[in-house]
């Protein structure tokens, strides 16, 4: 592997060796030592979370850091290419982890390099680490990621997030109830995709009636702007938050996950049952990052 | 009855025959014959099997596979012949190859081929060429809804 660039590039076998590198890394973070490595987080928007989680997985290994964050008063602003501006980033690290707000900016970038590249989100199509991130909350918190039932809650039209983590559990025979307002479901392509993979899945507008079924609930934000007009915005908001009394009834192994920030749509009182997973699932990022990083350096027989 | 000829016929050259009626122009388009090139357009012959079809001879000039190739998405049922002293030496069809190179542009205004001095690159989706995948934004696009570079 010299890359992560897309989910679709990487084997079941392979998903599952970064996962149980993770988790070795976990339990023992002093098996490997990446001093004198430089890790270059190339930022063309901003996403302090991400960087964060990058940066930590990295400096925790005993490597180095160096950034770009956004693009103002740098040689970008000059009218620089991508294509320029990564290849002398190139000269100045090991691996370069980049965030771009256009799609397949990444695979290009891995194209004009010659050093390792790490794709942190290019626009709406892929945030593998992310998605791994994810599989490795999920591995963690029930034990398998073989035939559990998981509901995909919010925003499942726009959000990049729940897209990626349906593909990548569908080789592990997973039921899903999709659980969105009929106007943000999840895209016809994506289903029909779903089924040719024979994947067991059903849309569902209201979550009470399902919530005491399934192992995971993963819930995204639902953003105002994708709305056109306000009133239809108001009326599906509240329909999708996650609150302790929801959860009264739910199966002991319930985990609820988020990729953060929320704002509303699981309220604080979750935060203190055994459901919440969302923060455990921020940390798992670390660890899934330095897998990868680690992984991508040659730094693993 | 003597056969009438619409169009004369080439000494040595390229006849690219069964181009779907319309599109003689946008092949011309992309083969890019040179300024010297004696060139022969028809529009709207009869055809058994097309109804309509369009055709195009170049006088000089022997086109290769490769060359033939980057017309399969507008005229994916297109015939060649090769020609030497009237007589036709070489047939073949044009073939859509696995992976489109520089050919067409991405629908997609957030693909970053359309931002960076770049070649874009499709993968077959279907293997008539009706759906191509960009290797970059991942996303499926109807051969139809595609420009030309």
């Amino acid at each position: 592997m010299k890359n992560l660039i897309s989910m679709r590039d990487l084997s079941a076998d392979k998903i599952l060796q970064l996962l149980a590198l993770a988790e070795s890394l976990e339990k023992d973070p002093t098996q490997l030592d990446l001093s004198r490595r430089v890790m270059a987080a190339v930022f063309y928007e901003a996403s302090t979370r991400t960087r964060m989680s990058f940066e930590s997985a990295m400096k925790r290994l005993g490597g180095e850091v160096i950034a770009m964050v956004g693009t103002s008063g740098t040689s970008v602003e000059k009218g620089e290419t991508l294509a320029d501006t990564t290849k002398v980033i190139a000269r100045y690290s090991d691996i370069i982890v980049i965030r771009h707000p256009l799609e397949g900016a990444a695979r290009y970038v891995s194209e004009q390099v010659s050093i390792p590249v790490v794709n942190a989100g290019d626009g709406a199509n892929q945030h593998p680490t992310q998605s791994l991130l994810d599989l490795y909350t999920i591995q963690k918190a029930q034990g398998t990621l073989e035939g559990l039932k998981l509901a995909l809650v919010g925003d499942l039209k726009y959000g990049r997030t729940v897209h990626s983590l349906a593909y990548a559990l569908a080789q592990f025979n997973p039921e899903f109830f999709f659980v969105s307002p009929k106007s943000l479901s999840m895209p016809i392509h994506i289903l029909n995709d779903l089924s040719r993979m024979g994947v067991k899945f059903k849309e569902k507008t209201k979550l009470n009636k399902i919530v005491d079924d399934i192992d995971i609930m993963y819930v995204t934000r639902i953003q105002r702007e994708r709305f056109p007009d306000r009133e239809e915005y108001e009326k599906v908001k509240n329909a999708y938050i996650i609150t302790a009394d929801l959860l009264k009834n739910a199966k002991d192994n319930l985990k609820v996950m988020h990729p953060l920030p929320r704002v509303n749509e699981i309220t604080t009182d979750v935060d203190s049952t055994k459901y919440a997973y969302y923060f455990d699932q921020a940390e798992n990022g670390i660890y899934m990052r330095q897998a990868i990083l680690a992984t991508l350096l040659g730094e693993v027989k | 009855m003597m056969k009438v000829m619409k169009v004369d016929a080439i000494r040595n050259g390229t006849v690219i025959d069964h181009i779907p009626a319309g599109r003689v122009q946008r092949v011309l388009a992309i083969l890019k014959p040179r300024g010297t090139d004696v060139v022969m357009m028809g529009m709207n012959f009869s055809s058994k099997a097309m109804r309509k079809k369009d055709i195009i001879k170049i006088e000089g000039r022997e086109l290769n596979q490769h060359e033939v190739n980057s017309i399969a998405l507008i005229a994916p049922d297109a015939k060649v012949s090769i020609i030497r002293d009237f007589n036709v030496t070489q047939k073949f069809k044009v073939e859509v190859p696995e992976v489109i190179e520089g050919l067409v542009l991405c629908p997609n205004p957030k693909c970053i081929t359309n931002a960076e001095p770049m070649l874009t690159r499709f993968a077959l989706v279907e293997a008539n060429g009706s759906k191509l995948s960009c290797q970059y934004c991942e996303r499926v696009f109807s051969t139809d809804e595609m420009d030309h570079v």
